[in-house]
């Protein structure tokens, strides 16, 4: 098969006898990932009793599939099929303006942050609001999002002892990656903040709200429109929407 | 008024388990699912359900239910005493593995396991529960599924299923059930990161006999055993984790992922837990010792097709549709 120059062809490893992983590269970068949602989105397209699950992650993806209804070898067969007919993703992104209540109550390590970088709370929020992430995976706990392109700036070891317990909604730092918590759970990340979206809601029609392949943007806001928003979602007046398409060419 | 199955006592940690909740793993949602698929998939197909309904997982202690509103047909699979105090009659001791039915007002109770850890009721016409996700399994880490997404807790009432066919007495011949889960090492197939690991500390690995520690549930297993060494570090770029991976953390001591999984993890992971193998795991208490063994791929799915073969020719004698796990 032919791939475009630039797109070298994954590696296969097996991951137990009912799953395969398909690695496209070692690091997390756009491009990689996006081979990675590709890919993902045209094995989704064919699931059933055969391919039970597909999981995309930063760099490789693992099918789950049962091998009493598809061979490995088949499986592998359609992947490198697919694989030729490779193309350059263009397809649109989500992008999601995400209101953050950064500091304070709802941000309590941000004081602490900012001392250990020498910089103001400010430019800490200034920094983390900038860029357009990408949202690398889902994973960890349910719509737990990956972001990926973290300012260098901001890049910071995760702390030495986890917190049992951390709020759902929390903006967190972590070594060279940003994430929105989706339900309360541990986490030894830097708290900076939190929104007042959910994104796991299992009572709301769609209860996933970020996908891979999304893109995030941070909207700092007050505390006192992060309690009207609070209350505006639970009155299931306010729910939260993307913007309308980004195509990729804006980006 | 329906028929429901009132907890008395819930024992230690009961949760409802359906065949598990597929499709969602890329949103961070494990599938859950029972820890030892065949022991619920017989007790499902002995009161006539289909293998993957939803019934109780109870771990290490059963509990004690009460049959209210009108008769039903139940089954209990697991090493476990079961007893049954039905009114006008004399306290009875209820053979496992076997279908029993319950007029209304009979208190059910099941006592620790004398072997392995979990034990399975279920109820022919299963419980009535809300799917979340397309699924009946909790999930108590997310709050989701089964009863608000919790363990049992007592006065908590299951609703019963309507039955549309009588179901006969049926018992599982006991000597199949060693045969189904087999026996020895687990059985492993190294990867998908073996190559962060010296041949050297794969083969200790594979040799040594490593504890079930007490931080261990449904989420996974933490060993204890001698440290196992990366080459260079045990960080990889986060990728999935499957049911039966076992990750070797920076300490050296494997975890072993299971039902209740996080998704996706960053430790590499020196082999995989076969599928057939994974029932006879979700059976060991802390303070076992596990030892695993390295299988080929065609081993591993031989192993698999044969114990579903045996599954599926127990539901056929029955006529009861199996369905893949």
């Amino acid at each position: 098969m032919s791939l475009p120059p630039t797109l070298a062809m994954p590696r296969f490893f097996l991951a137990g006898d009912r799953a395969l992983t398909v690695e496209f590269g070692q690091t997390i970068d756009a491009p990689t990932n996006r081979r990675v949602q590709q890919l993902a989105a045209r094995l989704n397209a064919q699931r059933g009793d055969a391919i039970v699950g597909v999981v995309p992650t930063y760099r490789s993806l693992t099918v789950n599939y049962e091998p009493l209804r598809i061979s490995l070898d088949t499986l592998r067969a359609q992947i490198v099929a697919y694989l030729a007919d490779e193309h350059v993703d263009t397809a649109p992104a989500r992008r999601w303006l995400v209101p953050v209540c950064y500091g304070g109550e709802f941000g309590e390590d941000l004081q602490t942050f900012a001392a250990t970088h020498d910089m103001t709370p400010g430019e800490v929020i200034a920094l983390h609001s900038a860029p357009v992430y990408r949202v690398y995976m889902v994973g960890f706990l349910p719509g737990f999002a990956y972001l990926g392109d973290l300012d260098s700036r901001l890049h910071t070891p995760r702390r030495a002892v986890p917190r049992p317990l951390t709020p759902a909604g929390s903006i967190n730092v972590g070594g060279q990656q940003t994430a929105i918590a989706s339900v309360a759970g541990p986490s030894g990340w830097y708290l900076l903040g939190r929104t007042p979206w959910r994104s796991f809601d299992p009572q709301r029609e769609d209860p996933f709200l970020f996908a891979a392949g999304d893109e995030v943007v941070f909207t700092p806001i007050g505390d006192e429109d992060y309690a009207q928003r609070v209350a505006a979602i639970e009155r299931g007046e306010y729910l939260p929407q993307p913007l309308s398409s980004v195509l990729e060419d804006e980006r | 008024m329906s028929v429901r199955l009132k907890v008395q006592s819930p024992g230690l940690f009961t949760t409802l388990q359906d065949g598990g909740r597929f499709g969602y793993e890329h949103l961070g949602v494990p599938p859950s699912g029972p820890m030892d698929s065949i022991a619920h998939r017989i007790a499902n197909l002995l009161v006539g359900n289909p293998a993957n309904a939803a019934a109780l997982e109870m771990t290490a202690l059963g509990g004690s239910f009460a049959v209210v509103g009108g008769p039903c047909a139940i089954c209990v699979t697991g090493r476990v005493e079961l007893l049954v105090d039905s009114p006008g009659e004399a306290q009875r001791e209820l053979e496992t593995w076997r279908t029993h039915r319950l007029t209304a007002g009979s208190v059910l109770s099941i006592g620790y396991l004398e072997r392995g850890m979990r034990a399975y009721l279920a109820v022919s016409g299963s419980f009535v529960v809300p799917q979340v996700l397309g699924s009946a399994s909790t999930l108590t880490r997310a709050q989701l599924g089964g009863i608000e997404g919790r363990q049992l807790v007592a006065g908590d009432e299951l609703p019963v299923g309507a039955t549309t066919a009588a179901v006969g007495c049926r018992t599982f011949p006991r000597e199949l059930i060693d045969t189904l889960y087999g026996t020895g090492a687990i059985g492993v197939l190294l990867g998908p990161q073996d190559d962060y690991f010296s041949a050297g500390q794969i083969a200790a690995f594979l040799c040594a006999g490593f504890k079930v520690s007490a931080q261990s549930d449904r989420m996974g297993y933490r060993l204890q055993g001698p440290a196992i060494a990366h080459r260079d570090g045990a960080d990889i770029v986060s990728d999935a984790i499957v049911a039966g991976s076992i990750q070797i953390p920076g300490s050296g001591q494997p975890i072993i992922a299971l039902q209740d999984r996080q998704t996706t993890g960053g430790y590499a992971k020196i082999a995989t837990v076969i599928a057939a193998d994974l029932p006879r795991l979700g059976q060991y208490q802390p303070g076992q010792i596990v030892r695993f063994a390295a299988l080929s791929i065609d081993d591993a799915v031989e192993r698999w097709s044969a114990l579903e073969a045996q599954l599926a020719d127990f539901a056929l004698q029955f006529g009861v549709s199996d369905t893949f796990s």
